[in-house]
């Protein structure tokens, strides 16, 4: 005889919202909050790097960016915050976004990590204590119990 | 020129993910695979409020690329999470998410650790 299938109700992690998701929905969240984290100061060192690369000064014209968009590092950095962007707001559909900052500004301190390793950037003890203060206040937010917000009428 | 630039950045970064997150919370729960963030862009080409965020969002990248050229990225990196505290006054207020007192606390420490890396 074949066992009967248990229904299994799962709660939302912290900070989600209430929605009909199935377990393997919620992993999928949480993996979707480590690549949040990690694309963006990626990213930003591709693109730091690629600006430093690149001759000319930015200013209001626009043929300049476009050139400057075409430098190899400065692509590859665009292609990773594209990704960044629409994986952010895959994850801004099931989350709240005063959840979803606090959580992956881990990437402030690894981006001044990044800048320290690949572009040898001189960083002070202040901006080191900075950063780590960014990150100690963005981990008491998302310590903190999340009432989450209905998804229809938002601000109305 | 570099504060003017990182005005540029906070503010449109604040409007941008205020209006993603009102945007995303009205169309309701994205898949996270692939077809889930196919659907993102088609939200964004049928969402006037959403292809605003991404305009925003241009706008706040452009402004980043002018100034991490001429800035360590360790400064403008951190000093661009003043945006930060204005979207958690504005989810409090505009998309009516609930900010607790230690929520507030956080806040207030991701806003000293600002200072402290805008030195």
């Amino acid at each position: 005889m074949k066992p009967q299938r248990e229904s299994v109700e799962c709660a939302p992690p912290e900070g989600f919202r209430r929605v009909p998701v199935r377990l393997s929905a919620i992993a999928g969240s949480y993996g979707l909050l480590v690549i949040v984290t990690l694309l963006k100061p990626f990213s930003n060192l591709f693109l730091a790097w690629g600006m430093r690369q690149f001759s000319e000064i930015l200013a209001l014209n626009p043929a300049v960016y476009l050139r400057a968009m075409l430098e190899p590092l400065v692509a590859l950095g665009i292609v990773m915050q594209i990704l960044w962007l629409l994986t952010r707001m895959s994850l801004l559909s099931v989350a709240d976004l005063s959840f979803v900052l606090p959580v992956t500004s881990a990437g402030y301190v690894l981006s001044t990590l990044l800048g320290r390793i690949f572009l040898h950037e001189p960083v002070s003890a202040s901006r080191w204590a900075g950063a780590i203060l960014i990150s100690l206040g963005a981990a008491l937010v998302a310590s903190t119990p999340e009432k989450t917000t209905e998804g229809a009428g938002i601000g109305k | 020129m570099k504060w003017l630039l990182l005005s540029v950045i906070v503010a449109s970064t604040v409007v941008s993910d205020v209006l993603q997150s009102r945007g995303m919370k009205i169309a309701g729960g994205a898949s996270t695979s692939a077809p889930g963030l196919g659907r993102v862009l088609a939200l964004i080409a049928s969402r006037r409020d959403l292809a605003l965020a991404i305009l925003c969002m241009a706008v706040s990248f452009f402004a980043f690329l002018a100034l991490v050229q001429t800035q360590p990225i360790s400064f403008v990196v951190p000093a661009s999470a003043g945006s930060f505290v204005l979207e958690t006054v504005l989810a409090k207020f505009v998309l009516r998410e609930r900010v607790a007192a230690r929520r507030a606390m956080g806040a207030l420490l991701v806003a000293f650790g600002i200072l402290l890396v805008a030195r």
